[in-house]
């Protein structure tokens, strides 16, 4: 079962040293007006999220600045995500047009193989599934995404496995390269 | 430059108003209402819930569309109209539009007949339902001990969130997601109990409808009265009496002490006693506390502990002003904590068998008396909180005609007070009542001259000074007076900082002290325009001092009995178990809580 991010963020420590890179942007920006969209842009940045614990982090560093604020800016703005997301983002076009073209079974495919729901996270940390607006290439459609790559006129969802094997297999590949760095610092 | 006049003509009517004057406060001045749902002076003018639009014309040119009176500023030779028939019917439409997806169950509201919704909606003659959406998802926050949140009656006017932003500068609540999924609401689903709320209830007084409300203990106190097997002791703090009237048609500022007296009686408590009782003990305590503190270098400044809503924002916010805080209970548990080991003993009555219930101006009342280090021996110091709203209640479900009761007196040996604990639902009260009983104990006079009008009045802060004898010399004793949280974090900061020096600070959670507190009657918004509820309501309190006898805590006679016969001295041992406590940090936005709402 894929494992439902449940917002609380469990996995952000307040020692986390990630804190000290979002501290030194606070430290460039302090004293600004209207600066809570930017910390927490940066944050996002930074941890790929912006769940309680990072936001909690921010009202304690900034003065003035309540979670609650901070938790309606973050649910205003769909362009932050409270939950953890995956390695990889899939966004399946949901516009008109791809619509039409049977859209939906792409994103029914995709939750089925990942055994995710919309918005949610794979097991494995891999994917995050978005189901989005227009991606503004309609004759391509159907359309999907990952990342910034662009999967065109996927009319047979059969194909999805082997797409997202490319990315399994590039992750392989990242990890292999990592453990031969290591151990040629180690030697 | 706010004293320039501008001429505007609205609705035929031309006044003259200063410039700085919005279209909606200028058609006051010429006897025109027009409705508002979310406008709040000062403190929420959003254009929000676009009940107040207008016509309007600068120059002879008709402005765009229907511009908001509440934020619309007048203009010399500007020309408005209300009385059209396309502003009638746009604010009926947004009138209805607003019903549309509301929890319209007014019959059984706590809000029946004080709801700003309600009252617009007769005022505009609303008779039927023209839009019935999807209503708003039910979401009940009811965790806290002190305060529920209802969204499906909430309206998104936003009063509460400017309230909790703009008085109290802690914003707990907050529009959170959008569109038509918008609400209120804490940070990440919690309840409110787990925030950074101080249940001070601001956000409750400013409501229009039922969205925010208190947690009622009206069946509970209803029970223990109705149990042969207890003994029901009430008391009442002194705002209660400053505002309690307004709920039966009684002009704001008239306290209504006697009669209030007469009600409880007629409720059926055994013994109606009064907080003022324990705010005269509270001085002794806390005076005592503080000669000891400035003679033996203890902790300065020393700052009142008597405002919970206080004491919990201290406790989140400024853990390291703990040690600051005095050590005596509040009026409202030392009340309690006395009832049940000096009264029990005198009235021979099982502390176990005695229902200690309190009627207060506050909200954060409730949880004060939750806390579980408010109990001695295991007797709970006060069972039951009611707010100024639901003893009227109260009064109201016992048919009790309020205008015919007669004037009482409250009962001995908890029921004696003097003008000193009168005062301390007043901003300044506290310190005041302080001052003329530490004034008094150090130079071993008798003072007269004990108005100390520096304190008084709604200033957010107020500072005095005063020469008196500690140990074997002079010392000038600095003392601060501040109320609402937005305004103590000034001070506190300033303290902190060392650019305010100070012995003792008397701090309130709400503004202008509890005359103002969460729990008082509902003032509508446009009221508030008009009157200046906390100096109104505090009027009341300092007339009721000045027409009484005594007006020193020490020179109370319930109060000296009790030292002779129970306590032995101020601060003693038996008054540290009684009457003092300690607090603690408190956490906020804990990763762990499983309820979420």
């Amino acid at each position: 079962m894929a494992k439902k991010a449940n917002g609380t963020g469990d996995c952000i420590k307040p020692n986390d040293p990630r804190f000290k890179e979002l501290k030194a942007y606070i430290d460039s920006v302090r004293g600004q007006q209207g600066i809570n969209i930017m910390v927490l842009q940066e944050a996002q940045r930074i941890f790929g999220y912006v769940p309680l614990e990072v936001q909690k982090w921010i009202s304690l560093e900034l003065d003035d600045v309540s979670v609650g604020e901070l938790y309606g800016i973050s649910t205003f703005y769909s362009q932050f995500n409270l939950t953890k997301q995956g390695k990889h983002k899939i966004s399946v076009c949901l516009g008109t047009a791809c619509y039409v073209k049977g859209a939906q079974a792409i994103v029914e495919a995709l939750q089925q193989q990942l055994d995710v729901e919309v918005g949610g996270i794979s097991e494995d940390g891999m994917f995050t599934l978005e189901a989005t607006r227009c991606l503004g290439c309609c004759s391509l459609a159907p359309v999907m995404m990952i990342d910034d790559d662009v999967y065109a006129k996927l009319y047979d969802t059969k194909q999805i496995p082997e797409i997202l094997d490319k990315y399994y297999l590039e992750s392989e590949l990242d990890e292999e390269m990592d453990e031969a760095i290591e151990s040629e610092v180690d030697a | 430059m706010a004293n320039n006049k501008v001429n505007v003509t609205i609705n035929g009517v031309e006044v003259q108003v200063p410039e700085d004057y919005t279209v909606l406060l200028a058609a006051r001045e010429a006897g025109i209402d027009i409705p508002t749902l979310c406008y709040l002076k000062d403190i929420n003018e959003v254009a929000a819930c676009r009940l107040c639009v207008c016509e309007a014309e600068v120059n002879g040119r008709p402005m765009r569309n229907l511009p908001t009176a509440c934020v619309l500023k007048v203009e010399d030779g500007m020309v408005v109209r209300t009385d059209t028939d396309r502003v009638r019917k746009a604010v009926k439409m947004n009138l209805e539009l607003i019903l549309a997806n509301h929890n319209r169950e007014c019959l059984t509201c706590t809000r029946n007949q004080t709801c700003e919704l309600q009252k617009l909606c007769y005022e505009m003659g609303i008779d039927m339902e023209r839009f019935d959406g999807e209503k708003r998802t039910v979401c009940i926050d009811d965790l806290s001990p002190s305060i529920i949140r209802d969204s499906s009656k909430c309206v998104l006017c936003g009063r509460c969130v400017s309230a909790c932003a703009k008085i109290q500068n802690i914003s707990v609540l907050e529009f959170v997601n959008r569109g038509v999924n918008t609400k209120v609401a804490p940070g990440f689903g919690y309840s409110i109990k787990d925030t950074d709320c101080i249940y001070c209830g601001q956000c409750i007084n400013v409501c229009p409808v039922a969205a925010i409300k208190e947690k009622e203990h009206i069946k509970d106190v209803w029970a223990a009265i109705e149990d042969p097997e207890k003994h029901v002791v009430v008391q009442t703090a002194p705002a209660v009496r400053a505002a309690l009237g307004e709920e039966f048609g009684v002009e704001m500022g008239q306290a209504v002490t006697g009669k209030m007296v007469s009600a409880l009686r007629r409720l059926g408590f055994d013994k109606v006693f009064d907080t003022n009782f324990s705010a005269d003990l509270t001085i002794m305590e806390e005076g005592y506390e503080f000669i000891n503190r400035v003679k033996n270098g203890g902790t300065l400044p020393l700052i009142t502990s008597c405002s919970p809503g206080w004491i919990k924002y201290c406790e989140v916010f400024w853990p390291e002003f703990i040690d600051n805080l005095s050590t005596c209970k509040s009026p409202q548990q030392m009340f309690g904590a006395i009832t049940k080991s000096y009264y029990a003993k005198k009235a021979n009555i099982r502390p176990e068998d005695i229902v200690c219930v309190s009627v207060m101006p506050c909200t954060a009342k409730k949880a004060e008396c939750a806390r579980p280090e408010m109990q001695v021996d295991g007797h709970r110091d006060v069972d039951y909180v009611l707010t100024t709203r639901e003893l009227a209640k109260m009064i109201n479900e016992a048919r009790i005609i309020f205008d015919k009761l007669p004037e009482a007196e409250p009962d001995s040996i908890l029921g004696e007070y003097t003008g000193a604990g009168v005062i301390f639902g007043a901003t300044g009260g506290v310190m005041e009542a302080a001052l003329r009983t530490v004034a008094d104990v150090l130079t071993g006079e008798d003072l007269k001259d004990i108005d100390y009008e520096v304190v008084r009045g709604i200033e957010e802060f107020k500072q005095a000074s005063v020469t008196l004898p500690i140990g074997d010399k002079q010392v000038e004793v600095k003392v601060g007076v501040v109320s609402s949280i937005s305004a103590a974090e000034k001070v506190l900061t300033a303290v902190k900082d060392g650019e305010l020096d100070l012995h003792f600070l008397e701090v309130m959670a709400c503004p202008g002290g509890c005359v103002h507190g969460g729990g008082q009657p509902h003032v509508s918004a446009k009221d508030r325009i008009d009157k200046e509820v906390r100096a109104e309501r505090a009027k009341a309190l300092y007339s009721e001092d000045k027409r009484l006898p005594k007006r020193k805590s020490h020179e109370n006679e319930e109060v000296k009995a009790l030292y002779d016969e129970f306590l032995k001295d101020p601060n003693g041992p038996i008054a540290h178990k009684l009457l003092h406590t300690h607090y603690a940090e408190k956490f906020i936005y804990m990763p762990d809580v499983d309820e979420r709402v």
